[in-house]
């Protein structure tokens, strides 16, 4: 497998990114709303960057998602947390990497059992280009091409954010 | 009974007993529960995760919170449940068990939850079914009642830290109760390094010999320095085939009082699986105080139930 990681920037560069983008749609009726493990980490890092009044929240569509007989049953340690009024807010949901869209649909499903937003926006770090659903990214700091079977996840390796690749052997 | 209840995975593939059941399991199990907790807090409790599945709640024996908690469990995770009148049903027909069970399977049953007034009736039917059904004990005789044990020790989770370190005691009818023997087994599996049985001496399992657990026939001596009190309920239809006096008489011996609680931790918690019998095996006063989590209990169960139901459908579960 050739070392993809070197083609890809550095977590904070993508994360700067985002940041960048997301200061251009924000307004006090936004909400930040990270998928775990990933796009969680991407949302601590994020709220170093953005205005002290943002509010945040996590949701780990664990029970929501379409491959419960085939995958199993995931359990997170970060488990969904949404405590404020979701109702006619202007979500951005955060996650790492871009895959399928069956993470960020089952998300959305999730969300709109907490009520209904305004709008939901998605905003990654990396996009794969491999979407199996109707669903991509507003804004994605990289795009990338990879083989289906080599996942890439964003870990907290000591305090620092690094992108690990794996392969899957089916 | 472990190889039955476990798949080859080490997951749930039905819930029979919490005999044999690893610490680790039963964490992830707590861990589950603790997700679906947030839910209950939700304004809507459902979520999608047995879409399509169906529960079929077979109480032969009379319950009511059981029963309940378990159908709102599985509504919650927007599964169909269909609960058996069974005194109504082919059972006063002559209809075997296992032939009821083959109907329900043929109509498309997932999980039965199970209640039988006769020990090991929940082990014949998951030894009979298929494996992609599943059976949840919710009571069978004097033997387990296993999700009952699993809440409970899930409740001394939330308000206590560690279990390695706690002093536990469990007043009443030991002897005859299947909450108590699956709460010693969840109390056991988790470390718990000191369990009481304070109870009157004909209604104490002789066989004991585990160095964890201790025998008082006094609640004086027993509560002493406990962290966690667990009451179970008499039934009052043994009261007399038990030499037990009165209702009275086992009040002044063996009910809770506010007394007791100076004996056990000032942060002790008073625990009762319902339904309660006031002024007979507890006081109201200690019912209704500040330590007692018996309400919590009831929403806690709820989410263990939940937590079960989703893991023998979700089989491989990864942390």
């Amino acid at each position: 497998m050739k070392n993809i990681n070197k083609e890809i920037p550095s977590a904070d560069k993508l994360i700067k990114l985002i940041s960048d983008n997301i200061l251009k749609e924000i307004d006090t009726n936004t909400c930040l709303i990270g998928i775990p493990s990933g796009g969680h980490l991407v949302v601590e890092s994020l709220q170093k960057l953005l205005p002290t009044n943002t509010k945040y929240g996590l949701i780990d569509a664990s029970f929501y998602r379409d491959d419960l007989d085939i995958s199993g049953l995931k359990v997170k340690d970060k488990t969904t947390n949404i405590n404020f009024d979701i109702n006619n807010k202007k979500v951005i949901l955060i996650d790492d990497v871009f895959f399928t869209g069956r993470t960020i649909r089952a998300a959305i499903n999730e969300i709109f059992d907490y009520g209904r937003p305004k709008e939901i926006l998605l905003y990654v770090l990396i996009d794969r280009q491999l979407s199996e659903l109707p669903i991509k990214p507003n804004f994605s700091a990289f795009k990338v091409n990879l083989p289906r079977n080599t996942y890439i996840d964003l870990k907290n390796q000591k305090g620092k954010l690094e992108f690990k690749t794996r392969k899957i052997n089916d | 009974m472990t190889k039955l209840q476990l798949n080859k995975t080490g997951n749930l593939n039905h819930l029979l007993t919490i005999e044999g059941l690893k610490e680790d399991l039963i964490f992830k199990i707590f861990n589950l529960a603790d997700s679906f907790l947030n839910i209950n807090n939700r304004d809507i409790k459902n979520v999608p995760l047995l879409r399509g599945k169906t529960v079929c709640n077979l109480f032969f024996e009379n319950s009511t919170r059981t029963r309940t908690t378990f159908e709102i469990a599985a509504k919650r995770l927007s599964a169909d449940v269909i609960n058996l009148d069974i005194p109504s049903s082919s059972q006063s027909k002559g209809e075997s068990i296992l032939d009821t069970i083959d109907n329900l399977i043929a109509m498309g049953a997932d999980i039965f939850i199970i209640r039988h007034s006769q020990s090991g009736i929940p082990k014949k039917i998951a030894e009979h079914v298929g494996p992609n059904v599943h059976i949840i004990n919710a009571g069978d005789g004097h033997h387990a009642h296993p999700t009952q044990g699993l809440l409970d020790v899930f409740t001394i989770k939330k308000f206590k830290d560690n279990f390695k370190l706690l002093s536990t005691a469990i007043v009443g009818d030991i002897k005859h109760s299947r909450v108590a023997k699956s709460e010693i087994f969840a109390l056991s599996a988790l470390g718990v390094p000191d369990i009481r049985l304070i109870g009157p001496k004909n209604l104490i399992p002789d066989n004991i010999k585990e160095s964890n657990i201790k025998i008082f026939d006094s609640m004086e001596k027993g509560l002493k320095d406990v962290d966690v009190i667990m009451m179970l309920r008499i039934q009052k239809e043994r009261m007399t085939r038990d030499n037990i006096p009165s209702e009275e008489d086992y009040f002044s011996n063996f009910g809770l009082r506010k007394k007791h609680l100076g004996l056990s931790k000032k942060d002790a918690i008073v625990m009762h699986p319902g339904p309660m019998n006031r002024g007979v095996e507890i006081d109201s006063e200690v019912a209704d105080s500040d330590q007692s989590v018996i309400l919590s209990q009831v929403t806690f169960g709820i989410a263990i139930r939940m937590a079960v139901m989703a893991m023998l459908i979700g089989k491989n579960i990864k942390t």
